[in-house]
């Protein structure tokens, strides 16, 4: 005889959680990514911050590595290559291939061409995740608009997670960045991100700041405040 | 004979059967063996289902350890040498027969069995050191009890060398060693939230959590070691307690 | 059979040696994110024992060949620091640090969402810094934060106590003194305040009818390490009010 176990939700959006936290109980609730099911409950399995959506329940989290999902815009680093093949550091601990025929339209006569002369080890690119398998095997794609070789800049890494966080609703908080210090950013959804401009000192240290502080209200005003004062 | 899958032991477990048919309470059948090696103090052989372990007790003489300088040492070793399975590295001790020796130490020393008191040469100085050393020759499963019970039935059986001119003379004896009692390990597996004794290895390989008890000639616990992964509840633990009272008792009988 | 140094009375008027009640922890002090470079770490203090975890992972596994291509592996080391005992402590592996690096390894194996990062490796570093008693346990509250703060989904954090018998009387949390001239040092952990025990070892002579009171008291005390657990989570994750804006 199954008791029916009345359906509450005990959190509110964007409200910090701990694993094992119980979430909400009843079967009315669905689990989205971070949260796990245990009889009737639905309980955390991450530090992070609640996000409701419609019935479904999920965790942003406050840390944790990259983990490629096809379709990411993402900034990696050439580590190696092979005859056909670059392998790529998407600071995941997972890595990537880029497969010659997705970045080179042309074509390359492999007999008389080293495949260097494109990317070389040490270049930092902005790719796109074309595919990843189920055993975790992520091939690239610069098959994109946006995908191309970053020169000179520098590069710092974020929590994945905070991402959308630096890029704000439609973008606003990247836009803001990028205004105040006249700088290029590109931010790859792997947690990488690239500036090159005017003040990239000031533009790193607000990015800092957003990846610090991203769960405390008043985020906005702060950033604002803080490339005003523009130091 | 072929290997059951974990997936088998388990369905098995849950319907209330296990591979071999036995009882959860139930031991395999054991034979025991002592004075197997003439070379050592003590020594004894056990057989536990197919699981076959030798020990052997050598008495040497070293310094005590200085927070009790009047009594002997025991050192507990295990090998789990490559011929006993193939799984088994040849090699420094690794994790698993550290863990092994450890558990069997543990119930030994704890439980005061040996009267270590009287095993002092020479205050401060001198004293006997009892090295227990269990070499497991066959894994089919429950390493930890075959190889106490063997530690056990060799010390019953261990007689203490002459100590002459500061040398041992191996072969010649002063008497036995001195023991105050006799502590059993029983080691109890959960499977599938069922407790039962004395797994073998395919029962291993599915197992939740073990929980290894010694305890002694009184009922009393005298040590415990949770291993494997998963977890005991409060009412899992006092059922565990009591199974190894019960079955410490019978196991007792066998050498005594 | 008295050792070195053994006091006449353990306790003394109802209080133990150290002034505490039977049922007192030390002075416990736990705090998540003391070190840069790990992705999470964490120290947990009972009294005058620290330990520091850290959590690297996950990452990638190598060497390749001891991957699990469905699950994370994880490695767990205990060590001693050289200088957090009275008498040196010679760098390096020992049989215990082996041992206990094994059972810290099982227990907090039985919360870590492994299948959501197969092929990787996830390295839990536990260091003792000094060591007054109940050091696992310690250990084992810091790797359980640290394993939080790295972003490593677990279902529950693992909270640890030790438990024990001196002069004849149960304590909670086994100090330095009780561990080596009292009777039974019993070390156990659960998995948050639940009735699961996933760490259990004892040294010493209890009775039948002792076992069940220890337990019983264990259950309390981690259940109170859980609360101090939590606290410091969300100590250093203070969110202020919610924030409206995403």
């Amino acid at each position: 005889m199954d008791k029916e176990v009345k359906s509450e939700i005990l959190v509110k959006e964007r409200q910090l959680v701990i694993p094992g936290e119980t979430l909400a109980r009843g079967l009315d609730y669905l689990p989205s990514s971070g949260c796990y099911r245990v009889n009737n409950e639905l309980k955390s399995k991450l530090l992070g911050l609640v996000k409701l959506k419609d019935r479904f329940i999920g965790i942003i989290p406050l840390a944790g590595v990259y983990i490629p999902k096809t379709g990411d815009g993402i900034i990696g680093l050439v580590e190696d290559m092979q005859t056909t093949i670059w392998i790529v550091d998407i600071n995941s601990p997972y890595d990537a291939i880029l497969p010659l025929g997705e970045a080179v339209g042309e074509y390359v006569d492999l007999n008389r061409t080293d495949i260097s002369i494109y990317y070389d080890i040490g270049d930092l690119i902005y790719a796109k995740v074309l595919n990843v398998s189920k055993s975790k095997q992520v091939q690239l794609t610069m098959n994109d608009h946006r995908a191309r070789k970053l020169i000179g800049g520098r590069v710092l890494t974020i929590t994945p997670s905070k991402v959308p966080r630096l890029i704000g609703k439609q973008g606003s908080m990247i836009e803001l960045i990028k205004n105040k210090t006249k700088c290029q950013i590109i931010v790859g959804q792997n947690g990488v991100v690239w500036i090159k401009g005017e003040q990239e000192g000031l533009a790193a240290k607000a990015i800092l700041t957003i990846e610090n502080e991203s769960h405390i209200s008043g985020l906005t005003d702060k950033i604002t405040a803080m490339l005003e004062k523009g130091e | 004979m072929l290997k059951a899958s974990e997936n088998y032991v388990r369905k098995l477990i849950e319907e209330g059967m296990r591979i071999d048919e036995r009882k959860f309470e139930q031991f395999r059948e054991i034979k025991i063996e002592t004075d197997v090696i003439k070379k050592a103090e003590g020594s004894a052989r056990v057989l536990l289902g197919n699981t076959h372990v030798l020990v052997g007790v050598k008495m040497s003489v070293n310094e005590p350890f200085p927070d009790t300088p009047d009594e002997g040492v025991l050192i507990v070793n295990a090998e789990l040498v490559p011929v006993a399975s193939p799984t088994f590295d040849p090699g420094p001790p690794d994790k698993d027969s550290i863990e092994l020796a450890r558990v069997v130490d543990r119930g030994i020393r704890e439980s005061k069995c040996i009267d270590l008191e009287k095993l002092c040469i020479e205050d401060g100085k001198k004293v006997w050191n009892v090295n227990i050393d269990i070499h497991v020759l066959d894994h089919d499963g429950n390493l930890i009890d075959a190889s106490a019970l063997g530690a056990m039935a060799a010390l019953t059986k261990t007689r203490i060398p002459r100590y002459e001119d500061e040398k041992i003379v191996f072969g010649e004896y002063q008497g036995k060693i001195p023991l105050k009692d006799t502590p059993i390990a029983v080691t109890i597996t959960k499977i599938s939230n069922k407790l039962l004794v004395d797994a073998n290895l395919e029962e291993e390989n599915a197992l939740d959590a073990r929980i290894t008890i010694a305890t002694n000639e009184n009922g009393d616990l005298c040590a415990i070691q949770k291993g494997g992964v998963g977890f005991f509840t409060t009412e899992e633990l006092k059922k565990a307690a009591d199974l190894s009272i019960e079955k410490g008792k019978e196991l007792r009988a066998l050498i005594k | 059979m008295s050792k070195v140094g053994q006091p006449e009375k353990m306790i003394i008027d109802g209080k133990r040696i150290d002034g505490r009640s039977f049922e007192e922890f030390r002075p416990i002090t736990a705090e998540v994110g003391v070190l840069k470079r790990a992705e999470g770490s964490a120290i947990f203090k009972f009294g005058d024992t620290y330990a520091l975890a850290a959590v690297y992972g996950p990452r990638t596994m190598h060497p390749k060949h001891m991957q699990n291509p469905q699950k994370a592996i994880l490695r767990c080391r205990y060590s001693m620091a050289p200088f957090s005992t009275n008498e040196r402590i010679r760098p390096g592996v020992s049989r215990r640090s082996v041992e206990i690096s094994k059972v810290l390894n099982e227990a907090l194996s039985n919360v870590v969402f492994f299948e959501d990062y197969p092929k990787t490796g996830i390295d839990v570093f536990v260091e003792i810094l000094q060591a007054d008693a109940s050091t696992r346990c310690a250990g084992l509250n810091a790797a359980s934060l640290a394993l939080t703060e790295a972003g490593i989904p677990i279902r529950d954090l693992i909270s640890s106590c030790s438990v024990g018998k001196v002069d004849n009387q149960i304590v909670l949390d086994v100090g330095g003194n009780e561990d080596q001239f009292g009777d039974v040092d019993m070390a156990t952990a659960t998995i948050g305040s639940e009735d699961k025990f996933v760490l259990l070892q004892m040294d010493g002579i209890i009775t039948k009818e002792e076992f069940p009171i220890l337990i019983e008291l264990a259950r309390k005390g981690c259940t109170e390490v859980y609360e101090r657990q939590k606290n410091a989570l969300k100590e250093k994750y203070k969110t202020g009010e919610i924030d409206v804006e995403s």
